[in-house]
């Protein structure tokens, strides 16, 4: 009965009431595909960060976090890992790697690179190289001198695929090492900085040139779900109680990309609680029209013997369909455009090296957040209730009287 | 004040005098809405200064730890960054340049990319020559310094027996390299000419930029040092050049190249300006503004729907007074334009407020800049601290409120055509 009268009630001015929908309507298009296209962004941000050879939950011999030199090493990583897959959840992958800095150089030019040395087997899931190579082949088990390295690589060093590449690096004796490598194979990555950066040779390989035995110097943990580093890395932390590991998370290893995760989170907040304001201004001026056109109305349901209290309900009530019919179409609206962009991703490689200066890839997908859509919708409509107080609370307090001499 | 009520009155005709008394027929609605329009001036105002605020950090900062406004260098060199593209007779192009107009300074460097051993380790890096004297005058590499000395002004190079040359070294290589102030490096690289570059260096000064990528992998040296090392003989890599400000960027630029050109030195030297130097940089900053310009497009649209039902109800409430006018003699025209008096004066009110209060908040910030110190880390990669003063010009106190006042009028086109449709007498049945 009372929902049945405010929805009549909001179809007496049909314009008006289709008019401040439109706005509510608009609004929470905004906030929510836009916020989806910045959370496109970010989440690609994070992809990219973590592919990087990061991992979601990084296991470091102590001190290497700090000092990335091969004199600090896990010398029983198969050990641990068979320890911590009784807890992970299947599905998680690991990889064991070798990376210290070194310094790539062939006959015309030389500059500073991360020797990894990975099994390319593992590393599948794990960090972009998993993914394969662009041109050539992949390093393989049995490679003794083979060499990957990415593309902007080759074009800095002016070489291709067959030639030779010597790497020179701080062995365990803390003598320098150099060793020949045959370029196998050539990957592409997201930012032309990785692809100047990591070099990729076989695990056994790198370990013979650093003189490492079978030591490795990081565990590198892909999860099914980048939010349950924390508690997974938490657990990995009191069941190895190793003093002589470290347990990061990405978090831990991306601070920059935490703190502006943390910085986009609060600017979100205070875009939708802006397009609010832009909205509030209409919706209070509507439910402020509709209230006073009906003042006599009031005012007779008073002389009835209506309780105020009632009269602020029906009209919160009426307010409260506008916004939620209106937050409803928005919430469709946005998922639709979302949606049809989603599917092919929005190319805005006219900007890439832009892009590449934020550490984004220029492709971006947007997505959806169910935590951003709550608070757009919570923001909306608990916000919008609390405006339409005012007039509500004019219209109950109106006495027979008044409203009798009210025009 | 009588006197200036008498000197206007002449200039404001009988509809601009209905509309504003129009206006004024329901406070609290005209209320709701100028405080509408003038929330969307000032949150505009405020948003577009806070961007360009922290652009001109951005790029400041870049200049001032690396490129400078502008460099002269060999052809070549900056897309291969190989030691044997050189500046071969550095000092008559610098002359000639520290000479110009608008110039503030000029100072040359030489990079080679080496080996940097301590005793305990080994890493790669940049090494940078550097002018002890002039570098200070163009870069912030001095203010940087966080423990030891900046390079001395006259170091004596060369003799078995005198001390090792200085050698500035980023924070992050020094923890990498384990190596205080006092303690010694050496470098090895290839010269200029092919051969081992190879010398001892003592770390005098150590810096800090913020910058991680800065941080980690160069090291600074006096250019003497640098030439005698690398067999580099007088030439360099880059004359840096700064300027008064970033708006003369193009007017030295130009003469720079005219005149350069014209040198014997100066043949296969190209200028490059910060704008080449890091492309991403401009790049980042379009991105910017171009989602900053979708975002407040959207809110303007969002503040032009709420309200536009104060524009269509001063025109629906008031169909019978329409009609009597209309039967009075008003003509349709007469009315639409007496509407768009109302609804404009509405937005200039709205408008105005909205500058002079985006402005004075706006300029407050600017005053005591905004502390931004709990995400630092993040400003930093981007190449900002701490605080961001938000820039306010012409353009930003201008252009938001310009795009309010277009689609605020915009929208109230729609209620004030409704009015040509109507008939006098349907008009003043209606209730």
């Amino acid at each position: 009965m009372e929902f049945q009268l405010a929805w009549r009630n909001i179809w007496r001015n049909p314009r008006r009431t289709v008019i401040i929908m439109i706005a509510v309507i608009i609004g929470l298009w905004t906030m929510i595909s836009l916020t989806a296209l910045s959370r496109g962004m970010v989440n690609d941000m994070i992809e990219n960060g973590i592919a990087t050879l990061t991992g979601d939950i990084k296991i470091y011999p102590a001190g290497y976090h700090d000092d990335p030199s091969v004199a600090y090493r896990i010398g029983d990583a198969d050990q641990i890992v068979s320890g911590i897959k009784k807890i992970l959840p299947a599905g998680t992958r690991y990889a064991r790697r070798i990376k210290v800095n070194a310094v790539a150089s062939n006959a015309r030019h030389s500059g500073g690179v991360t020797l990894a040395g990975i099994d390319p087997e593992m590393e599948k899931g794990v960090s972009f190289i998993g993914n394969g190579v662009a041109d050539g082949r992949m390093i393989a088990e049995t490679d003794k001198n083979a060499i990957v390295v990415g593309q902007a690589l080759l074009e800095k060093f002016d070489t291709r695929i067959g030639h030779k590449l010597i790497l020179m690096a701080q062995g365990a004796d803390n003598e320098i090492t150099s060793r020949a490598f045959q370029i196998i194979g050539v990957y592409r990555a997201k930012l032309t900085s990785t692809e100047k950066q990591y070099v990729f040779v076989n695990l056994s390989a790198a370990r013979k040139m650093l003189g490492v035995g079978t030591d490795i110097s990081e565990i590198s943990i892909s999860l099914t779900s980048h939010d349950e580093a924390e508690p997974f890395a938490r657990e990995i932390r009191e069941l190895l109680e190793d003093p002589d590991i470290e347990i990061y998370t990405w978090k831990d290893l991306l601070p920059m990309l935490k703190a502006y995760l943390d910085i986009f989170d609060g600017f979100i907040v205070l875009w939708f609680l802006v397009v609010f304001a832009a909205m509030a201004f209409g919706i209070i001026n509507t439910m402020l029209m509709a209230v006073y056109e009906r003042m006599r109305e009031f005012g007779l349901l008073k002389a009835l013997g209506m309780k105020p209290s009632l009269i602020l309900r029906s009209v919160l009530l009426e307010s409260g369909m506008l916004l939620v019919i209106g937050a409803l179409a928005g919430n469709l609206l946005a998922a639709g455009s979302v949606a049809m962009v989603a599917a092919k991703g929005i190319d805005l490689s006219a900007l890439a090296t832009g892009f590449e200066y934020f550490g984004m890839s220029s492709v971006i997908y947007p997505e959806i957040v169910t935590k951003d859509v709550v608070l757009a919708n919570a923001v909306v409509v608990i916000l919008g209730l609390a405006v339409s107080a005012y007039p509500a609370a004019k219209a109950s307090r109106i006495t027979p009287v008044e409203a009798m001499a009210h025009v | 004040m009588p006197m200036a009520h008498s000197h206007v009155r002449p200039k404001i005709t009988l509809d601009m005098k209905m509309a504003w008394r129009n206006v004024w027929r329901n406070p609290r609605r005209t209320w709701l809405t100028v405080s509408a329009i003038c929330f969307a001036c000032v949150v505009l105002i405020f948003m577009l200064s806070f961007q360009f605020g922290s652009y001109e950090t951005m790029i400041n900062s870049s200049i001032k730890i690396n490129t400078g406004h502008l460099q002269v260098l060999a052809r070549g060199y900056f897309d291969e960054k190989s030691i044997r593209k050189v500046v071969e007779n550095p000092d008559p192009v610098k002359e000639l340049i520290a000479g110009m107009d608008l110039v503030e300074a000029v100072t040359v460097r030489a990079n080679a990319f080496s080996l940097v051993s301590s005793q305990k380790r080994t890493y790669g890096a940049m090494v940078v020559g550097v002018d002890p004297v002039l570098e200070p005058r163009v870069s912030r590499l001095k203010e940087l310094i966080r423990s030891g000395e900046f390079l001395p002004d006259t170091p004596e190079s060369g003799g078995p027996d005198a001390e090792p040359d200085p050698a500035l070294v980023g924070a992050l290589l020094a923890r990498n390299l384990k190596v205080r102030v006092g303690d010694e490096l050496t470098v090895l690289g290839q010269g200029r000419d092919g051969s081992v570059a190879a010398a001892i260096l003592t770390v005098c000064g150590i810096y800090e930029s913020g910058m991680d990528e800065f941080d980690r992998n160069t090291l600074h040296i006096p250019i003497k040092t640098f030439q005698s090392v690398y067999s580099m003989g007088p030439a360099v890599h880059e004359i840096i050049v700064n300027v008064n400000s970033l708006t003369d960027v193009p007017a030295v630029k130009k003469n720079i190249i005219n005149r350069v050109n014209h040198l014997p030195a100066g043949e296969g030297l190209v200028v490059m300006d910060w704008d080449e130097l890091v492309p991403g940089l401009t790049q980042s900053i379009r991105i910017d503004l171009v989602m900053g310009m979708i975002f407040w497009l959207l809110l303007v649209i969002v503040v032009a729907f709420s309200i536009l039902n104060t524009f269509l109800m001063a025109v629906f409430e008031r169909t019978r007074e329409f009609g009597v006018m209309m039967a009075i003699g008003t003509t349709p025209q007469r009315l639409v334009k007496l509407l768009l008096y109302e609804s404009g004066l509405m937005t200039v009110v709205g408008v105005c407020m909205g500058i002079v209060i985006g402005c004075g908040v706006t300029w407050v910030f600017q005053v005591y800049g905004i502390d931004m110190s709990g995400s630092s880390e993040i400003l930093e990669q981007y190449g900002m601290s701490g605080r961001i003063y938000p820039r306010l010009s012409p353009v930003t106190a201008l252009a938001g409120p310009l795009l309010v006042w277009i689609i605020t009028l915009a929208v109230a086109l729609y209620p004030a055509l409704k009015i040509k449709g109507m008939k006098p007498v349907e008009a003043m049945t209606h209730i």
